[in-house]
C-alpha cells in the first residue's frame, strides 16, 4: 500500500517536472549543444557555417595568429570581467545601506519602500539607459546644472566629458542592476531576529562590532544571491555598453552580438559565447565554494 | 559596595501608542534589589515587568527617573557598557555561530585573552551541564539545551546582575520545573543577583527571595513570597497570587488591627488590616480557601462563623473544595484537607454548613 503510494508520488513528481524539462531541453540544452558544435566550425565567404572540427576560433580569441600575438580579444574578456566585479562591488556598497534601512523601517513603510525600489523597472530597460545620455552628455543635465551653479559664484566651468565613456557604462550597469542586489539582501536582513541585535549589545558589542559579527554574516546569504543575480547578467549584457560606451567600449556581449549581426561569423561568436559562459561559471563556482549559497549560514 | 545591586528611582516609561496616544508602560516605579538576591517581577502581560527589565538592561531608557546599578546612575549608558547580562525570552542565540562561539562572544568583546576565553567557556558549559558542546550548532539542540547555552553565554561574563526575561516560557511543564530548581541552585552557587521576569506566580513563588507584583505599570507590592501570599496589600495582589475569596462590605468600626465589616444580608465579618480605615469605607475582605473550615475546630470566640449552603463539591485527592453560598448571597470557596485515612467529604451539595475562620485569616483591603 505504502509502496504503491510512494510509486504514485514518484510518477506524479515526474509529471510535474515534465513541462519544465521539455522547455529546458528544447530551448537550453539543445541550443547550447548547437553553440558548442558551431564554435568548432568555420565561416565560409558567404557568412554560412561550415561544420568541421577546428580550434581556429579559440586560437583567434587567445590572440594567436600568423602575424603574432594580439591581445585584443583577451582585453575585451578581462575588461568585461573587471566591469562585472566593479559593478557587483559598487552595487553591494550602495545597496546594502538601503536594504538595511528598508529592513529596519516600520512594517507599514517597508512595502512602500520596496515598491519604490521596483518602480524604475516599469520603464523599458533601453529607455532608462538612454535617459542617462540626457544626464551625462556635455550639454546634459549634470553639466548644465554644475555650469549654472558655478556661474552664480563666477567660476569658469569646462563641462565634463562623461559620455560616452567606460565610467558611463559602469554607472548604467549599477543603475540597472541595483534592485537585483537590494531585494535579496533585504530579504535576508529582514529575517534577522531583532533580539539578536539586542543580544549582541547586551554582550558588550557596540554598533560596529554588532554589524561585523552579527548583521553582516547573517545577511551574507542575500549578498551571495544578489551577487549571482548581478554578476552573471553584467558579464553578458551588451545594451548598456552599446548605448553609453560608444563604439570604443566593447564588452564580451558586444563582441558576440557583432559577430552574429555585423561580422556574420557565428562560429567565432559561438566560441566567444562558450568562453564567456566558462568564465562566468568559473567565477560563480569559485564564489559559491568560498562563500556558499548561504545555506549553512541560516538556521533552518 | 552599596547595599543594592539595582535600584529603580521614580522610573516611568511612556511610549507613543499605535494611534498617537501616549501609553504609560511603567509608572513611577521604585524598587530596591539587594545584592545577591533572586528577585522576580511578576504580573500579567502588559503590566510593565518586561519594560522595567529592559530599562535595567539599557534597551529602553526611562522617560523619567533613573536606574542605578550598584549605586551608579545609568542615565543614557548603552547596553554594551552596563555591567549586566540578559537571558532572552527566546534565547536569541546567534544562529551562525557554534555554541562555543556564542558563549565566547561577550568575552571577545571585552578583549579577554584567547587562552582565558577557552578556559572560561569550558568551565561555564560544564556548570550548565553541557560539557564538550563547544562545536555544536544551535539548531542541533533542544529547547532546554538552548536555554542553558543562553544562560552560559550570559554568566560567562560574570555580570553584576543577571536579567532573565521569561526564560522558561518556551519550555514544557516538566522541563520548566527542572530548570526552576536548577536556576535557583545556580544562583546560590554563583552568588550573582538575578532579576527574573515571569507571569507565572508559582514560578515566582518557588524561586524568588523577593517578588514585585506589578500591574498597569505600577509595582503594587514588593516582598517575600510569604509576605505577598499571607499579607497582600491590595485586592489585585490578593486575587493574582493563589486562590482567594472576597466579601464586599463597609467598615463599621476599627479596633487597632481588627476591623468590623458589614456585609449585605445583615452579616458581619471580623478582619485585620494594616491601614487606618474610616467608618463607612468600602472594603474587600479577602480569605484564602485553606484558612476557612467546615470542621468544628477550636477558634477564638470572635472568629467568624457563617451559615450557608453547599453549592458544589469537588474532590481532588489531597483536598476537597466546597463552594458555599452564604445567606447574603456571598460565595466562598473552602478547602479542607483530606488528612485522615479514609477521609470522606464533610458535606454534600445542598447541605447546610457553617464556615469558620479566624479574624486573623481575613484581610480587609481597599482597592
Amino acid at each position: 500500500m505504502l509502496a504503491k503510494l510512494r510509486d504514485k508520488d514518484a510518477r506524479r513528481g515526474l509529471l510535474l517536472i515534465t513541462p519544465t524539462m521539455l522547455w529546458m531541453i528544447g530551448l537550453l540544452i539543445i541550443p547550447l549543444i548547437l553553440v558548442v558544435i558551431t564554435s568548432f566550425g568555420q565561416r565560409d565567404p558567404n557568412g554560412n557555417v561550415i561544420y568541421t572540427f577546428t580550434l581556429e576560433n579559440y586560437i583567434r580569441l587567445a590572440g594567436i595568429s600568423a602575424e603574432g600575438f594580439d591581445p585584443l580579444y583577451l582585453n575585451i574578456l578581462t575588461g568585461s570581467l573587471l566591469l562585472a566585479f566593479q559593478t557587483t562591488a559598487l552595487v553591494i556598497l550602495i545597496g546594502y545601506p538601503l536594504a538595511y534601512f528598508v529592513a529596519r523601517a516600520p512594517l507599514k513603510q517597508r512595502n512602500l519602500l520596496l515598491f519604490l525600489i521596483l518602480v524604475p523597472l516599469w520603464t523599458n530597460f533601453v529607455i532608462r539607459i538612454y535617459a542617462w545620455i540626457m544626464l551625462l552628455r556635455k550639454t546634459g543635465v549634470i553639466n548644465s546644472l554644475l555650469g549654472w551653479l558655478l556661474g552664480l559664484v563666477g567660476i569658469q566651468f569646462t563641462p565634463f566629458d562623461m559620455y560616452p565613456s567606460s565610467g558611463a557604462v559602469l554607472v548604467g550597469m549599477i543603475y540597472e542592476f541595483l534592485p537585483f542586489m537590494i531585494l535579496p539582501m533585504y530579504t535576508s536582513l529582514e529575517k534577522i531576529d531583532p533580539a539578536l541585535y539586542e543580544a549582541a549589545a547586551d554582550l558588550g558589542a557596540n554598533a560596529i562590532s554588532t554589524f561585523f559579527r552579527v548583521t553582516l554574516p547573517l545577511s551574507a546569504p542575500g549578498m551571495v544571491a544578489g551577487t549571482i543575480l548581478v554578476f552573471i547578467p553584467v558579464m553578458g549584457t551588451f545594451i548598456v555598453s552599446d548605448i553609453l560606451g560608444g563604439r570604443t567600449e566593447i564588452l564580451v556581449g558586444n563582441l558576440i552580438q557583432r559577430q552574429f549581426l555585423d561580422a556574420r561569423d557565428p562560429a567565432f561568436g559561438s566560441a566567444a559565447s562558450i568562453i564567456l559562459m566558462v568564465m562566468t561559471l568559473a567565477v560563480t563556482i569559485f564564489y559559491a565554494r568560498r562563500f556558499g549559497f548561504g545555506d549553512e549560514v541560516i538556521a533552518p | 559596595m552599596p547595599e543594592f545591586a539595582v535600584e529603580l528611582r521614580n522610573v516611568s516609561k511612556r511610549f507613543p501608542g499605535p494611534s498617537g496616544e501616549i501609553v504609560t508602560a511603567v509608572n513611577n516605579v521604585n524598587m530596591q534589589i539587594k545584592d545577591g538576591e533572586f528577585f522576580s517581577m511578576l504580573g500579567p502581560s502588559g503590566c510593565g515587568k518586561t519594560t522595567s527589565l529592559r530599562m535595567i538592561a539599557g534597551f529602553e531608557l526611562p522617560t523619567d527617573g533613573d536606574v542605578l546599578i550598584h549605586g551608579k546612575p545609568m542615565g543614557q549608558t548603552p547596553p554594551y557598557q552596563r555591567p549586566v547580562n540578559t537571558v532572552f525570552q527566546n534565547y536569541a542565540l546567534f544562529p551562525h555561530m557554534t555554541i562555543g562561539q556564542n558563549v565566547a562572544f561577550g568575552l571577545e568583546m571585552k578583549g579577554v585573552p584567547k587562552s582565558e576565553i577557552a578556559t572560561r567557556v569550558t568551565e561555564v558549559l560544564a556548570m550548565v551541564r553541557l560539557p564538550n558542546f563547544e562545536k555544536r550548532r544551535t539548531r542541533q539542540m533542544s529547547g532546554g539545551q538552548q536555554q542553558r547555552v543562553a544562560l552560559a553565554r550570559a554568566l560567562v561574563n560574570r555580570p553584576e546582575v543577571l536579567l532573565l526575561d521569561e526564560p522558561l516560557g518556551a519550555l514544557d511543564q516538566k522541563l520548566r520545573k527542572e530548570m526552576q530548581l536548577e536556576l535557583k541552585t545556580l544562583q546560590r552557587e554563583v552568588g550573582i543577583t538575578f532579576v527574573f521576569v515571569t507571569h507565572d506566580q508559582e514560578e515566582a513563588l518557588t524561586m524568588s527571595d523577593r517578588i514585585a507584583v506589578m500591574s498597569g505599570g505600577v509595582a503594587l507590592q514588593i516582598g517575600t513570597a510569604n509576605e505577598i501570599y499571607e499579607r497582600p496589600n491590595c485586592k489585585f495582589v490578593a486575587d493574582f497570587i493563589g486562590e482567594m475569596s472576597f466579601l464586599e462590605g463597609k467598615v463599621t468600626s476599627q479596633n487597632g488591627a481588627v476591623v468590623t465589616v458589614d456585609l449585605e444580608g445583615g452579616l458581619t465579618v471580623q478582619a485585620t488590616t494594616d491601614d487606618k480605615l474610616t467608618n463607612g469605607q468600602a472594603v474587600s475582605v479577602a480569605v484564602r480557601p485553606e484558612k476557612m473550615h467546615l470542621k468544628d475546630i477550636s477558634l477564638p470566640a470572635d472568629a467568624n462563623r457563617f451559615i450557608g449552603h453547599v453549592e458544589n463539591v469537588v474532590y481532588i485527592g489531597t483536598d476537597t473544595h466546597y463552594a458555599v453560598k452564604l445567606k447574603g448571597g456571598q460565595k466562598l470557596r473552602v478547602r479542607e484537607q483530606n488528612d485522615h485515612p479514609g477521609s470522606q467529604p464533610l458535606a454534600q451539595q445542598g447541605d447546610e454548613v457553617t464556615v469558620r475562620f479566624a479574624a486573623s485569616a481575613a484581610r480587609a483591603l481597599t482597592e
